[in-house]
């Protein structure tokens, strides 16, 4: 994991990138540690494709600047950046083997062939492919051909590794074995791997830090907790996992915030918070914060209602629970015991919704 | 000092390989395809002169002359060679589509093994001399073959005697030239034809059967409109090249009623009136230009498919 | 749903006798002892040996051929150029004169072509003395220009329906631009340049009406002996040369047939295998 206090190994300085009339990337902003695995987080369209691209030198920044281990980017064309990529399409090259795809960056570099043969050994040892060193990709499977990719951006000990929607193409077993697989392989090389994805799973499992992106703009950087726990707007709290949000005025400052909320029908505290009187904010509370119970419980913020739908998924269930005011608020409750009767409630059941002052988050855009 | 070299190394491999890749081409076809083409215009406003080259402009302003092009309109040999012309390749344009169509639809609908054999056999022809395809069928049409005899025969076994036939003439005529350009040009139709019909996806034609439609009323919601780009596509590689085509009628046409082809060329040799045969060209060409829009429609309809497939 | 479309394969079996009796017809015919095409008065293989003494025919077919190469390959090298340009040069000065240039040719129809590239040179020979005399420097020039058309349009369509990734995958591996042109790119669309050489050397092989116009006394090639012969009627000799070509197309084309679908089936069983195994 990268030190404190160290300069940034990428620094992203003002970066915009339009083309013609639309602006896919504006005004972003970003420092990225030596050794650090950062996600770019943001949905289709939100610009962090094109910002990846112009990390690699496909594309050139319309204004602004990159500096990557403090020298300046602008103008240097992917085949002289110390930067490589693994593409979401692989893109082996197909007339090659497995061998000569993952030796083909070496041929640009000052080695000698015996030492260009070990690089590529060791490449494949690290990924696990020695055996199908001959084999052409088409001969392999979408897995293993994501190994050969990632192999191959390896291969030149790159200062910076990309990373396009790495785990896309892949089916759900294959994606966890493969998340870790990455993180090994990022902790064993010390590399620094910016990824890119959509998957918000994805970027909470493999990154340290993670870039939320909106509209070609930077919306929160931080650790996944950070990210989940804190977010700071609307945006970034609705994006990551499921969320509840509730509007309402800021009655009293005092021990803790008391806020009307006329959605929940009647006031709630929550954790002291830079708020005044008078202010209007949201409140906003996870689905496994909030504790569900056929009786009412002994916490300062619970309300009524009725379970209007309920979803099985094994490991936990989710309820929807509408209250009196017409408000549908999003339940999740882990089924820690087994046997008939684990669950809290059922269909058209009346329960108590119930929720602890520290486990609200005040947002306010 | 490194930033020049840089920028120095990086133009070359930019911009220069770039620009040789596209001026090289560029520059032949310039001078090779349209050079020849402004000079042809150039010429169908000279007149015919004994000289070598056998043109000759005026002496004085405005150095041109239209007549060519006025002569194209007073003499009804010209306009008689382009109606026969366009109403040729029409007319072969149209069976082309009505036999290459279900041709090309049987092909897609064929197991894939199959499949290869007979987009082999469709363009085995093809591959074969265009010259030598035109000369197997004269072997047919004369009126002693092997072929005209056996469907005299056949016929005269359904019409009452005195109608009887000594053979059909079938040779020199426009029925054979039409028949000649619907068998030489058939895999022009048929290939452009299938890769349309290859790349349609099945599930719609699932869909509309589910939703109550029958086969032949699939064909005609589901297929058909989809397949214009082909059909259009097909019919302007039949009908462009067919309607200038000079091959076929001097083998198998009416010397009486030649196409177009044969009037830009005999004007050309014979006549050695090179001017007048140039204004003929161009007014080839012109008439020729009035399908463009729908060149230009398939162009962009094929762009909008392949984009509609591309985003799920 | 597996219903045998009977109209359809009714209609194929019906489109491909259409194709193939005339062809069988002549071939038959080329056997044909009499002189007469129409009738049959025996077999005979009399035909094939005049065909081999007579020095005219032989002339005219290697100079085919040699023409065919040399344009084949040129229009192989400026069409694979052109393919690239459209292909991946999305925006340039004239771009859209140069798709056109390339379109062009592809439906033209050939008397056009024909007398405009005879004007051509003889107006290039009054303007600057070249070329001095018509033949197999000037057919050749017009094979070129249409053959390479087609090419280009081979070309084009191969690399637009090829993954861009792995050019960008090279240049991102520290390949310069000329690098991932002959590691990348050419390797992997050489099928398809292969072909287009193939589909040049046939259309100069087989073209008649550009060649007329733009040879001269002294370079006959071998369709333009068979066009002038053919014009005077059908004769068994011909039919002879015919088949002899015919018969070479057709093992050719079917030999490529073959080594594709081997290739395809080996494809495919190696992708079965791979997904089979999924390591």
């Amino acid at each position: 994991m990268a030190a404190e206090g160290q300069a940034p190994f990428i620094r992203i300085e003002g970066v915009s990138k339009s083309f013609g009339k639309f602006t896919a990337v504006n005004d972003v902003s970003l420092d990225i540690m030596k050794g650090e695995m950062f996600a770019l987080l943001g949905g289709s369209g939100c610009g962090k494709t094109t910002l990846l691209r112009m990390l690699a030198g496909f594309e050139q920044p319309s204004s602004g600047r990159i500096f990557l281990d403090g020298q300046d980017m602008s103008g240097i064309p992917p085949y002289e950046r110390p930067v490589n990529m693994m593409f979401q399409s692989y893109a082996l090259f197909p007339h090659m083997t497995v061998e000569g795809n993952v030796g083909y960056g070496l041929k640009h570099e000052k080695m000698t062939a015996a030492e260009r043969t070990g690089r590529v050994r060791q490449m494949l040892d690290l990924v696990q492919l020695t055996a199908l060193a001959e084999r052409k990709p088409h001969q392999l499977s979408g897995g293993q051909r994501q190994r050969v990719a990632l192999a191959r951006a390896l291969a030149k000990q790159p200062k910076l590794l990309l990373l396009d929607e790495p785990l896309g193409a892949l089916d759900k077993k294959l994606r966890e074995h493969t998340q870790f697989e990455i993180m090994n392989i990022q902790e064993r090389t010390g590399i620094t791997f910016v990824v890119v994805t959509h998957d918000q799973e994805e970027a909470m499992t493999l990154a340290d830090r993670i870039a939320v992106m909106d509209h070609g703009e930077i919306r929160q950087v931080g650790a996944p907790t950070e990210v989940y726990e804190h977010p700071s707007s609307r945006f970034v709290a609705g994006f990551i996992g499921s969320i509840n949000m509730f509007d309402g005025d800021v009655k009293h400052n005092g021990a803790g915030l008391t806020i009307a909320v006329p959605s929940l029908g009647s006031d709630i505290v929550i954790e002291t918070g830079s708020a005044q009187s008078g202010d209007k904010v949201t409140v906003a509370v996870r689905p496994e914060k909030i504790m569900i119970s056929r009786d009412r419980p002994e916490c300062a913020n619970a309300f009524q209602g009725v379970v209007k739908d309920l979803g099985y998924f094994g490991k936990d269930s989710l309820y929807r629970v509408v209250l009196p005011s017409g408000t549908l608020v999003s339940v999740n409750s882990v089924n820690t015991t087994r046997g008939s009767g684990s669950r809290v409630a059922e269909w058209d059941d009346k329960v108590w919704l119930s929720f602890e002052p520290s486990a609200a988050i005040l947002l306010r855009d | 000092m490194a930033e020049e070299t840089a920028a120095g190394r990086s133009w070359f491999n930019r911009r220069g390989w770039r620009d040789l890749i596209i001026g090289v081409p560029y520059v032949w076809l310039l001078t090779f395809f349209l050079l020849p083409f402004v000079i042809v215009f150039a010429m169908s406003l000279a007149r015919r002169a004994e000289l070598s080259p056998p043109i000759a402009f005026l002496d004085e302003w405005p150095w041109i002359r239209g007549d060519n092009f006025a002569r194209l309109f007073s003499d009804t040999l010209y306009i008689r060679a382009y109606l026969t012309s366009i109403w040729n390749a029409g007319v072969a344009t149209f069976f082309c589509l009505l036999i290459g169509y279900p041709m090309a639809l049987g092909i897609t609908r064929v197991s894939k093994s199959w499949r290869n054999i007979l987009l082999m056999l469709v363009i085995l022809p093809f591959w074969t001399s265009f010259l030598l395809r035109v000369y197997a069928w004269m072997g047919l049409l004369g009126n002693n073959s092997w072929f005209n005899r056996g469907l005299t025969a056949t016929i005269n076994a359904v019409i009452p005697s005195e109608w009887a036939l000594k053979s059909i003439p079938m040779m020199n005529s426009n029925f054979a030239v039409v028949l000649v350009m619907v068998y030489s040009y058939l895999p022009f139709m048929i290939l452009p034809l299938y890769a349309n019909l290859e790349k349609l996806d099945m599930t719609l034609n699932e869909a509309a059967l589910d939703l109550g439609s029958r086969p032949w009323q699939v064909f005609k919601d589901v297929t058909l409109p989809l397949s214009i780009p082909g059909i259009i596509a097909g019919g302007l590689l039949v009908f462009i090249p067919a309607s200038g085509e000079l091959i076929i009628p001097s083998l198998v046409g009416n010397a009486s009623d030649p196409m177009i082809g044969r009037v830009i060329s005999d004007q050309f040799s014979s006549a050695r009136d090179w001017p007048m045969a140039s204004a003929v060209a161009v007014a080839l060409l012109l008439l020729l230009l009035l399908v463009l829009p729908m060149m230009v429609y398939t162009y962009f309809e094929g762009r909008a498919q392949a984009q509609g497939e591309a985003r799920p | 749903m597996k219903r045998r479309p009977v109209f359809l394969i009714s209609c194929l079996c019906f489109g491909f006798a259409f194709f193939y009796i005339p062809i069988l017809s002549l071939i038959v015919f080329s056997f044909n002892k009499s002189r007469l095409v129409t009738v049959w008065g025996g077999f005979s293989t009399q035909w094939y040996g005049k065909l081999f003494q007579n020095d005219q025919v032989i002339k005219a077919a290697a100079l085919s051929i040699q023409i065919a190469i040399t344009s084949a390959t040129f229009a192989t090298i400026l069409g694979t150029m052109a393919g690239i340009a459209l292909a991946r040069f999305r925006k340039f000065r004239g771009r859209v004169v140069f798709s056109g240039l390339v379109t062009a040719p592809l439906i033209m129809p050939e008397v056009i072509t024909g007398i405009s590239s005879l004007m051509l040179f003889i107006m290039m020979a009054e303007w600057i003395g070249w070329p001095g005399s018509r033949g197999f420097t000037t057919i050749t020039i017009a094979h070129i220009t249409f053959s390479m058309t087609y090419v280009a349009t081979i070309v084009q369509s191969r690399l637009s329906s090829m993954d861009i990734a792995i050019e960008e995958a090279a240049m991102d591996l520290g390949a310069r631009p000329w690098r991932v042109l002959t590691d990348v790119t050419l390797p992997v669309i050489s099928p398809a340049i292969f072909a287009g050489w193939l589909l040049a050397f046939t259309i100069s092989l087989d073209d008649v009406v550009i060649t007329n116009f733009t040879s001269g006394p002294g370079s006959t090639t071998l369709p333009i002996l068979i066009w002038s012969k053919v014009r005077l009627g059908v004769t068994p000799d011909i039919n002879a040369l015919a088949t002899i070509i015919i018969t070479v197309v057709g093992v050719g084309v079917v030999i490529a047939g073959i080594i594709m679908h081997r290739a395809e089936a080996r494809r495919e069983r190696d992708i079965q295998m791979a997904i089979a195994q999924n390591g």
